[in-house]
């Protein structure tokens, strides 16, 4: 009796073999996902290229009022040397109309949290707005100008005018020692 | 469509052939036999085109990679050296770079063709989706073999391109990072995007080989958009279809061969002729012309839409001008397919067509150019002459009240009879205010066109002044500009709005013309005159 329902209602009841259908193909689908894995994953950064993440700069070489450019993780980063007029105007100026609020004393900060050095600014040098590389001490602000779209940073590397919608983002770095501070 | 063979094998080889592998027989089917509408015009002679074009990229594709190195200090020097030093590298490099703009061109042809005579309506819809997959797949193999060449522009392209990944929300960083495999456009970026470039036109291939099947199931559309009736109406391919296709080839060779012969760079931006900088950004990061309409759509967008920031709207704005064209088939109402019967969809096509143009202008041109504006920029500097500055050091109680204490400062001066007030800050709660007393008011008004020239001129003005005046008011005035940003946005609004709103809602209420009975009716008899 049992038996005559079941063919009455074929493939409408779970059977046996549904479940086994399912099992199966949930168990491919388990193995298809783990032999894709390492295909897709191979494609992030590989351990040397991970392994460049930290870059250390020897401050000595920079005079008062000179910047370098140093390359971390394939990027550019600025690392200024402010003179004391330039210091003097990015403190004045945390209180002047910002488009990014940041005081100063924020920026230099270290990765570790320690305050940094007024005279040491490390900065991506990408600007915010689409990633072009501002050049050194034009613009009314004396700080970074961007030649793409008219981007004007003031010398703490925050945004004036212009169409960036942030302050130049801030390396994150440490003094090793006097001389010397490690990027990354 | 096809109906049934009329292959018949000549020869005891091509017979001994069809029974074990009828590839002439599809060949003969799909090439010769297969009846094509009497009525084409030259707008159908795109497809033919187009797999010459696919055929010349991937037979010069091969050869540049027989020559090229993929590593970020060597690549653009090997694409030097193969144009200066390897036999013919003149002629096979500029074929490939300016092939890829010929294969655009008549893509877009082709596009617009479909588009003006409903070529993607039922039953050809995914006759139409297979096409538009296969221009998404030119797009990404285009963009890849420009960062290949490794200059200037290919580098800071593929960084705008991947940034624009990363706006995505919350796994935006991490596919950039995956995309580009490091932190920056780098080595491994290089290295797979080589392998990619490589592998994608034949997938392109396949693609076209799907295109081919479905239009040769449903038949090709043709200028009334009238379904063919009868035989009469079509005429074998060969050597009808196969001789205008090759003279329209031909002409198309003539204009593909000026490029290459005698301007193979002028398609190129000068910039990409500077090996790649990671230091140094070109002035104006642009795409080659045929991704521009898309970069101006992207750029439109200067403006929050609510929770969406500026980036991402204009990254999604880029990618539905794309998706909309997938969707086509089921937006566009018309039950007439062609645009030749629709009087006014045919003009508002003709307006369709303007903008898509005037968007690859607007991707051109520095975003922030002005194009019109109400009136010359004003400035009015006020000063007081000849009074006594006076100097007060004040404090608030705390940050949050300086701007009171600063209020009531300027109040007090003004007070005691200053003419002009001045308040410089000098940390959290101390200022030091700066009045004049007595002395009279004096104000000047400088005009110029543009927001930098009078900027000069204040300055000048002030310099002129001098001592005169201890600190100035400066009122500006800026009048209303009408920008390259803000013509993109229009042009972008036009283009969304004529597949989103326009085609459904005119299909439902236009009045079509009568189709004459000549086309909607078959006037000679089967096989007759």
């Amino acid at each position: 009796m049992a038996e005559a329902a079941g063919n009455a209602h074929v493939g409408e009841e779970t059977t046996r073999r549904d479940f086994i259908y399912i099992a199966g193909a949930s168990v491919a689908a388990v193995g298809v996902a783990a032999t894709a894995w390492p295909f897709i994953d191979q494609m992030n950064p590989a351990a040397d290229t991970r392994a460049l993440s930290t870059t250390e700069v020897d401050l000595t070489v920079i005079e008062p009022g000179q910047q370098i450019k140093v390359m971390w993780q394939g990027k550019p980063v600025f690392v200024r040397h402010r003179t004391p007029d330039e210091i003097t105007a990015a403190v004045r100026d945390d209180y002047a109309n910002l488009k990014d609020p940041e005081h100063d004393a924020d920026r230099i900060k270290q990765e570790d949290g320690q305050p940094g050095r007024p005279e040491w600014l490390v900065l991506q040098a990408n600007c915010t707005h689409l990633g072009c590389i501002p050049t050194f001490a034009e613009g009314t602000f004396h700080g970074w100008f961007c030649p793409c779209h008219g981007s004007v940073y003031d010398t703490s590397g925050r945004i004036r005018s212009g169409p960036a919608p942030k302050n130049l983002y801030v390396a994150p770095y440490v003094f090793l020692n006097d001389t010397t501070i490690r990027i990354g | 469509m096809s109906g049934p063979s009329t292959y018949e094998p000549k020869s005891g080889f091509t017979r001994w052939l069809d029974k074990r592998l009828p590839i002439l027989r599809m060949a003969h089917d799909s090439f010769v036999a297969y009846p094509t509408p009497r009525n084409l015009n030259y707008w159908w002679t795109f497809g033919a085109i187009l797999t010459l074009c696919l055929i010349a990229q991937i037979v010069t594709g091969i050869v540049l990679a027989m020559h090229y190195v993929p590593h970020v200090n060597l690549a653009f020097d090997s694409v030097q050296r193969f144009r200066r030093d390897v036999e013919f590298g003149w002629l096979i490099q500029p074929m490939h770079a300016v092939g890829a703009s010929m294969f655009f061109l008549a893509v877009y042809i082709h596009m617009f063709r479909g588009l003006y005579y409903g070529s993607y309506k039922a039953p050809r819809e995914l006759l139409w989706i297979l096409g538009c997959i296969i221009y998404v797949l030119m797009v990404a193999t285009g963009f890849l073999g420009y960062t290949l060449v490794w200059g200037q522009m290919s580098f800071w392209g593929a960084t705008v391109i991947t940034n624009i990944l990363g706006a995505i929300p919350l796994i935006g960083p991490e596919i950039q990072v995956w995309i580009r495999g490091g932190a920056a456009i780098d080595q491994p970026t290089l290295n797979r995007f080589f392998s990619l470039h490589y592998l994608l036109p034949f997938v392109i291939a396949g693609v076209v080989g799907l295109h081919v099947w479905a239009l040769h199931e449903t038949g090709q559309n043709n200028p009334t958009g009238v379904e063919v009736k009868s035989k009469a109406d079509t005429v074998p391919f060969t050597p009808h279809a196969t001789v205008k296709d090759l003279f329209a080839t031909a002409l198309f060779l003539i204009l593909f061969a000026t490029f290459v012969f005698f301007m193979p760079d002028s398609l190129g931006d000068p910039a990409n002729y500077v090996p790649a900088n990671p230091l140094q950004t070109p002035p104006e990061i642009v795409p080659e012309w045929y991704l521009l309409p898309f970069y101006a759509i992207l750029r439109a967008f200067d403006f929050n839409i609510g929770p969406i920031d500026s980036k991402l709207a204009g990254v999604l704005a880029m990618f539905a001008s794309i998706g909309v064209l997938f969707i086509l088939p089921w937006l566009d109402t018309s039950r007439v397919r062609s645009m030749r019967y629709r009087p006014i969809a045919k003009q508002f096509f003709l307006i369709f067509v303007i903008a898509c143009l005037a968007l690859g202008w607007c991707g051109g041109q520095n975003p922030g150019r002005i194009l019109a504006q109400s009136g010359p920029y004003r400035a009015t500097l006020n000063w007081v002459e000849g009074g006594n500055v006076v100097q007060r050091d004040f404090s608030a109680p705390s940050e949050q009240q300086f701007d009171d204490a600063a209020a009531a400062m300027r109040q007090t001066l003004v007070g005691e009879g200053a003419e002009m007030t001045m308040v410089s800050r000098e940390n959290a709660t101390d200022a030091h205010a700066m009045a004049v007393m007595g002395g009279t008011h004096q104000s000047r008004t400088i005009t110029a066109g543009t927001g930098e020239e009078l900027e000069v001129m204040v300055q000048e003005a002030k310099n002129e002044i001098g001592l005169a005046a201890p600190f100035y008011s400066v009122d500006r005035q800026t009048p209303m500009t009408f920008t390259v940003t803000r013509l993109s946005q229009i042009m972008t609004f036009y283009y969304f709005l004529f597949f989103l709103v326009i085609l459904p809602i005119l299909g439902l209420r236009e009045r079509p013309d009568r189709v004459p009975d000549t086309i909607a009716k078959p006037v000679t008899a089967e096989g007759g005159a």
